[in-house]
């Protein structure tokens, strides 16, 4: 059976401001799901109705197809978007206890619990209250008591917010490692090329509804327009005369155009005309990056 | 995993907690000590008898009455001995009894015949007793129910504070955690009276007023259910007020009707111990009962069945706060903007799977 974790039309109100709307999507087992969305879109109320801290108004969450228990959820790991553990605790004890509250028994979340601590760059200040770690530190300390139970599903809510660049690839290569596992992982972030670089699947909400949902490649794909940049080594303007090709952008031997959609527009006839102009630098196809995909999608 | 062990959890961590906390652990051996100086130093540091200079003549009496005499040569010189310190009183010829400014009323009473004494209730209570008990207990559940009152709003706070509480209701069922404190704190103040009682006996003995212990001794043993009902009581309301804030700081504010319904049956208790109409209402009062009416037993004017009744008053009504606080405290919990209000917290509720 796979893991699947799938929202069905789920909606939420607080109070008279609705901030979910019919919020369906799917996160699929070894994959990595971006969650991405500006402030208020709806991310974090998404997040804790699938981890039950919050009730949805209707629609329901499913795990491998049936309603979630509250037994499932137990084995989710969970990391809030506002972070917290107990300050006077040290990290080895409240990672254990944590472990334990998610049903692992005392050898196993000890053990889990060393090997975490030695994976996120911890093992030496184990036994140091949390309170008197960095922030950056403190927060691998989360990193690693929503991991302690190993388990079968993860949510981040934003998980590199606050972490340098080294850190943020011990977590990037710590969550890889889960989703490997078979682990579904979504997690959401502003720091969209961070999600670029990561992500397998996408989730892009706005204003409490999902705007677009899939594979990246796929998204890619689909929000792609036949754009093209070529560089030769003459004057470009003679492409102002080619028909189905729109000019964008037009500077000496540099030019970015789109094609039209019909039959006629091929890309490769443009190479050929090119080729016979002169030599080509360069002629590629322009993909559109995250952030102006989520930019158009999110108007 | 299944909720009692949720609770075990809980509890474990906030006993682990509070038994490394240095704060908890010196108040502890503070009225330990208080406990046991309370008991036995009176009679250690009343030890001693009275000196008295005499001259060999009228020495014989006070010797069979146990007071230390010194023989002097003459009456000058027993008079010197008074004036100087050396001694605490003297017996002149008379016979008359020298003493700086306080008549010493054991060389008094060793010189005197008594006339017959017969005592109509020989078991009626020392009047110091009779008033120091009763404050002693109402003291001990004043002090306890505010201490470990304060850590359990205290806990709850810092979980909402530091927004670990998220992680926590994720996992295990919110009167699962709330639970797990309460039992905490009850097995912690349970323990710490535990121990006083212990320094107290261990006191008398030491001071060899056994026949108090005796006639505490079941006043005592009926503490302990009022006191661990009582407890529960108050627990309730402090969890409550911790959930109503989000900040440490806040605790006092929202706290000051919980301390009013602890200290105001404190006083009533204190103050009206010898009126019987008003201690029986108090005995049945739940906020009082843990204190009154252990109290009417020691005195002896409760019958037997009487305790049990009002033990029952009261565990119906922890109960029923236990459940309340249970519905706000889940109302409000996951409420981190600010203060929220007991109304709000009431109709506020996540149906939670």
């Amino acid at each position: 059976m796979t893991s699947t974790l799938r929202l069905d039309g789920v909606d939420r109100s607080f109070g008279d401001r609705q901030v979910l709307k019919d919020i369906s999507f799917e996160v699929a087992a070894g994959r990595m799901t971006g969650f991405v969305g500006g402030n208020g879109a709806g991310k974090t109320t998404t997040m804790r109705i699938i981890l039950g801290v919050l009730a949805p108004d209707a629609g329901q969450v499913l795990w491998n197809g049936s309603r979630l228990t509250r037994q499932e959820r137990r084995r989710f790991g969970y990391m809030p978007e506002e972070r917290g553990l107990y300050p006077k605790m040290t990290i080895r004890e409240q990672v254990v206890h944590l472990g334990r509250l998610h049903g692992l028994d005392l050898g196993a979340a000890r053990r889990n619990t060393d090997a975490l601590l030695e994976r996120v760059g911890l093992a030496e200040r184990g036994d140091d209250l949390l309170e008197t770690l960095s922030l950056g530190n403190q927060q691998r300390a989360q990193i690693a008591a929503a991991l302690v139970h190993d388990p079968e599903v993860l949510v981040l809510d934003e998980p590199f917010s606050g972490l340098d660049p080294m850190a943020v690839d011990t977590v990037v290569s710590v969550l890889r490692e889960r989703a490997r596992a078979g682990v579904p992982v979504l997690f959401s972030s502003h720091q969209l090329d961070v999600v670029e670089r990561l992500c397998d699947d996408l989730v892009i909400i706005a204003d409490g509804t999902i705007r677009a949902a899939g594979g990246r490649e796929e998204l890619r794909a689909a929000y792609t327009l036949p754009r093209f940049e070529l560089v030769v080594d003459g004057d470009a303007g003679w492409l102002r005369d080619q028909p189905g090709l729109t000019l964008i952008d037009l500077d000496g031997p540099r030019a970015v155009f789109d094609l039209a959609a019909d039959a006629d527009a091929d890309d490769q006839r443009v190479l050929h005309e090119a080729l016979a102009r002169g030599p080509v630098r360069v002629f590629r196809p322009i993909t559109p990056s995250l952030a102006e995909i989520f930019r158009e999608v999110a108007q | 995993m299944n909720t009692y062990q949720a609770i075990r959890l809980i509890a474990g961590r906030e006993l682990r907690v509070k038994l490394r906390d240095r704060t908890f652990l010196i108040t502890t051996l503070f009225f330990l000590l208080i406990a046991v100086a309370a008991t036995a130093l009176p009679a250690l540091l009343a030890g001693g008898s009275t000196t008295v200079a005499a001259t060999e003549s009228v020495a014989a009496p006070l010797r069979q009455a146990g007071l230390d005499v010194r023989a002097v040569a003459d009456d000058a010189a027993a008079e010197r001995a008074v004036r100087a310190g050396d001694v605490d009183a003297a017996v002149v010829a008379g016979p008359t009894v020298l003493a700086m400014n306080e008549a010493p009323d054991d060389v008094v009473k060793a010189l005197s015949s008594a006339p017959a004494v017969r005592l109509l209730n020989p078991d009626a209570l020392d009047p110091v007793i009779a008033f120091l008990v009763p404050f002693a207990f109402a003291f001990v559940f004043f002090t306890t129910s505010q201490l470990f009152g304060v850590q359990i709003a205290q806990s709850v706070t810092e979980e909402k504070q530091t927004r670990i509480v998220e992680i926590l209701v994720a996992a295990v069922p919110v009167r699962a955690l709330l639970a797990g404190k309460i039992v905490a704190a009850c097995l912690l103040a349970l323990g710490q009276i535990t121990l006083i009682a212990v320094a107290t006996v261990a006191g008398m003995q030491l001071a060899d007023s056994g026949g108090l212990l005796t006639l505490i001794g079941p006043a005592i043993g009926w503490f302990v259910p009022f006191f661990l009902l009582g407890f529960l009581l108050i627990a309730a309301m402090w969890a409550v007020a911790g959930a109503l804030v989000t900040r440490q700081e806040d605790i006092g504010g929202v706290s000051l009707p919980v301390q009013l319904v602890v200290m105001l049956p404190f006083f009533a208790v204190v103050f009206l111990h010898d009126n019987a109409s008003a201690m029986r209402i108090l005995s049945y009062l739940p906020f009082s009962a843990p204190t009154a009416m252990p109290l009417r037993m020691f005195s002896g004017d409760a019958a037997g069945w009487e305790p049990l009744v009002s033990l029952a008053l009261l565990l119906l009504t922890a109960v029923a706060f236990v459940a309340a606080g249970a519905r706000v405290y889940e109302g409000s919990l996951l409420r981190t903007n600010g203060r929220t209000s007991l109304r709000a917290a009431w109709h506020h509720r996540e149906p939670i799977a």
